[in-house]
């Protein structure tokens, strides 16, 4: 309009946006929300029925009952010194831990449409809350597995910590970062397709499979041919989860140079996510 | 319009839709379209939604929501923002809060933008009400500290201080929105958008709420962009408006004049009826309706008054009586459909030269409704023609046409400088006479 743009604006809102611009000091100016969200949904799990948050106790130990008995009862998978039960609760602890984010983040968008349609704040910061509550979802389990595993350990069927533990909160943010970013791209394409949500949930099932949470990886190339089990061996899931595991019984593969290349492909995928995330950020509020 | 006070300026903005099927919403539909389109067969999904709210059927897939847009607002500005609904308020209002992006266009800014599309966005049920003050605040934008340092006065504002540790799920609504309305009016960005949040609670808080929004705007000298339905508050609030019809601007200036173009929109606020011939016009072989207008002083069609002007109601008949003296009637009904009073043409002096049931002819009567007589408010106006002795009615038309009163606090009114709401179903000016004795001194 006026010749020389003598205008100093702060900021414009206009079509054009680059994408590779990730916001990340937009994101750090609202990590005030980031917090109150997490502490909202860390108040109200607690304030709900008494089964609310038991159910985070009963899930992983049911589930580890019901492995125990088919996988290694009936299919007699051998676990190795490890009591079957334990093991088979280490690797549902964590396993749970990337399955409950990617499922919290995966309808970000529909879930909260109505709070997107009335007000602006970058909307990442609805899953990463998402990513940290689940944190401590992750920390009840966690203790739970300890005390099983102190348990285990008096009676001699937990095998022996290995030094490599400290590695542990890598790990975690692996498969946080994996959940994290698998699920904004899921929640992006919900918005276009919402029958997406039905494929997800099995989607996680049948990936659970693939991951090896109730089998030792080493079995997977000795009982199945190597042109199925490979989906097993590269499946970066299935290496973290073998790798928590050696952390805490000493048995099994570990390769730490595989965990940071798992580092480094979880963070692309994170990346990739909120790329598509943000993009899809800008217009989806006209199509859901 | 100085330069450098421009804080903000929306340049060319446009939003554009698209209707029809985008998607079909589901993979399973998309594949089953997919399937239906290689077998060489029609699409099953087309049809829907085909036409649109603008009846362009079938023209165009795209519907533009709000067309090169342009506004300046300088700092320290209340501008309103009027417009019916679908004339592309709310898509204005979600491109200005970053919900949704424009299509074209530009905005620019040189202050944080911080809108109210709703209050109490994001409360939870299950949380106290302190825990919802800071989760709302920095929904909004705060951050803890600055909800921390407001926390006092936003709790005395909603008046919950009893209640500020229990869940919200166990307030009254009326509560919940004071709380959630407290919030929102101790945010301090630079530019504040708000939409038609002052329609909420009960009169007291309302009172409060446009109190605390004239604060806003005058004392404290942020800038504040005011969408609402409600002229009152438009006017209270705002010196300039924007009127927005069919995604375009069609006004932007003052207040009162933006006002009157909005209320002239349309048909059913027209000031004006006229019936196109004799033939198709309400009436019987006596007398017939013409047209009937409301013009104000000047002799122009207006239908937006202040307590302060005179009014004149303009009825046209063709007379026709050869047997009786005609009289035009009108009635005023007011928005609550009392019928405040009615008045006849036969009140005329010379009424009677006019009809000495003689020469047949087109009568225009016309009546003034003094200044100060009603009160502020939406009217209708009931026209009709007829004879008394006997009685015979020939037209009548109710509801024909519409007009409003507004009044407001210069002081030379009814309600002299009083701000609040008066009394009444009208507001006639009328004279006192005043003594005074002193007292018997001791």
């Amino acid at each position: 309009m006026d010749k020389p743009q003598k205008h100093t604006w702060l900021f414009e809102i206009s079509p054009k946006s680059n994408l590779l611009d990730f916001k990340f000091k937009e994101i750090w100016q609202y990590r005030d929300l980031l917090m109150l969200f997490v502490r909202r949904d860390v108040v109200t799990l607690y304030k709900q029925t008494v089964l609310g948050p038991l159910w985070y106790l009963i899930q992983p130990l049911l589930t580890s009952v019901i492995f125990t008995l088919v996988f290694n009862g009936i299919a007699d998978i051998q676990t190795g010194t490890v009591n079957a039960f334990l093991f088979n609760l280490a690797g549902i602890t964590i396993w749970n831990y990337f399955a409950e984010c990617l499922k919290a983040t995966s309808d970000t968008f529909k879930k909260n449409e109505n709070i997107f349609g009335k007000v602006y704040f970058p909307r990442v910061i609805m899953p990463l809350s998402i990513t940290v509550s689940n944190l401590l979802k992750f920390g009840i389990q966690v203790l739970i597995f300890t005390a099983f595993y102190i348990f285990f350990a008096i009676t001699g069927n937990a095998g022996s910590i290995s030094p490599y533990l400290v590695l542990l909160p890598i790990i975690v943010f692996i498969m946080g970062m994996l959940g994290l970013g698998l699920g904004m791209i899921i929640s992006s394409m919900v918005t276009k397709y919402r029958d997406l949500t039905f494929l997800v949930q099995f989607g996680i099932q049948l990936l659970m499979y693939v991951s090896a949470v109730m089998y030792p990886l080493a079995i997977v190339s000795k009982k199945l041919p190597s042109y199925v089990s490979w989906i097993v061996e590269f499946n970066p899931l299935a290496r973290v989860i073998e790798s928590f595991r050696y952390m805490v019984f000493q048995q099994g593969k570990f390769d730490i140079g595989f965990i940071f290349l798992t580092l480094g492909i979880s963070i692309v995928v994170f990346l990739f996510g909120l790329i598509i995330f943000n993009k899809t950020e800008r217009n989806f509020i006209d199509t859901v | 319009m100085q330069e450098k006070d421009i804080i903000l300026r929306v340049e060319k903005l446009s939003k554009q839709y698209r209707l029809g099927v985008i998607g079909t919403g589901t993979i399973s539909h998309d594949l089953n379209r997919w399937w239906h389109k290689i077998r060489g067969k029609e699409d099953p999904y087309t049809r829907i939604g085909e036409r649109n709210k603008r009846n362009t059927v079938g023209k165009s897939n795209y519907v533009w929501a709000i067309k090169d847009i342009s506004f300046d607002v300088r700092k320290g500005e209340v501008l309103g923002i009027i417009g019916k609904n679908g004339a592309g308020k709310s898509t204005l209002l979600k491109i200005l809060s970053k919900v949704t992006m424009p299509t074209q266009g530009i905005i620019r800014s040189k202050g944080r933008i911080a809108s109210l599309l709703e209050v109490g966005t994001g409360f939870h049920p299950e949380l106290t009400g302190k825990e919802n003050i800071f989760l709302n605040g920095a929904i909004l934008g705060m951050t803890k500290a600055e909800i921390k340092s407001k926390f006092e006065e936003i709790v005395e504002f909603a008046g919950v201080q009893r209640y500020v540790d229990t869940p919200v799920k166990r307030y009254s609504s009326g509560m919940k929105v004071r709380l959630a309305f407290a919030v929102a009016a101790h945010l301090e960005p630079e530019i504040l958008v708000v939409d038609e949040v002052l329609a909420v609670g009960d009169a007291e808080f309302q009172k409060k709420a446009i109190g605390k929004m004239q604060d806003i705007a005058k004392g404290e000298g942020r800038t504040v962009l005011f969408v609402s339905h409600d002229m009152d508050a438009i006017q209270k609030l705002t010196q300039r408006t924007v009127v927005l019809a069919d995604g375009e601007v069609i006004f932007d200036g003052d207040t009162d004049t933006a006002i009157q173009a909005y209320l002239n929109q349309g048909m059913d606020i027209k000031p004006y009826h006229e019936w196109e011939s004799m033939e198709t016009a309400p009436g019987n072989d006596f007398g017939r309706l013409k047209s009937a207008a409301i013009r104000n002083e000047k002799g122009e069609l207006c239908n937006r008054f202040s307590v302060r002007d005179d009014m004149y109601v303009e009825v046209t008949y063709w007379d026709l009586n050869t047997e009786y003296h005609n009289t035009a009637i009108i009635h005023v009904v007011n928005e609550r459909g009392q019928r405040l009073f009615a008045s006849n043409e036969f009140n005329a002096p010379d009424w009677l030269e006019y009809h000495d049931k003689t020469n047949k002819g087109i009568v225009t009567a016309t009546c003034k409704i003094p200044r100060h007589f009603l009160a502020e408010g939406q009217f209708s106006l009931l026209v009709a023609v007829g004879n008394y002795n006997p009685e015979i009615i020939h037209a009548v038309e109710d509801n024909l046409l519409s007009f409003e009163i507004f009044d407001d606090t210069t002081g030379d009114g009814v309600r002299g400088p009083y701000a609040g709401k008066w009394p009444g179903l009208m507001r006639p000016m009328l004279s006192w006479k005043i003594k005074k004795q002193p007292l018997d001194p001791k």
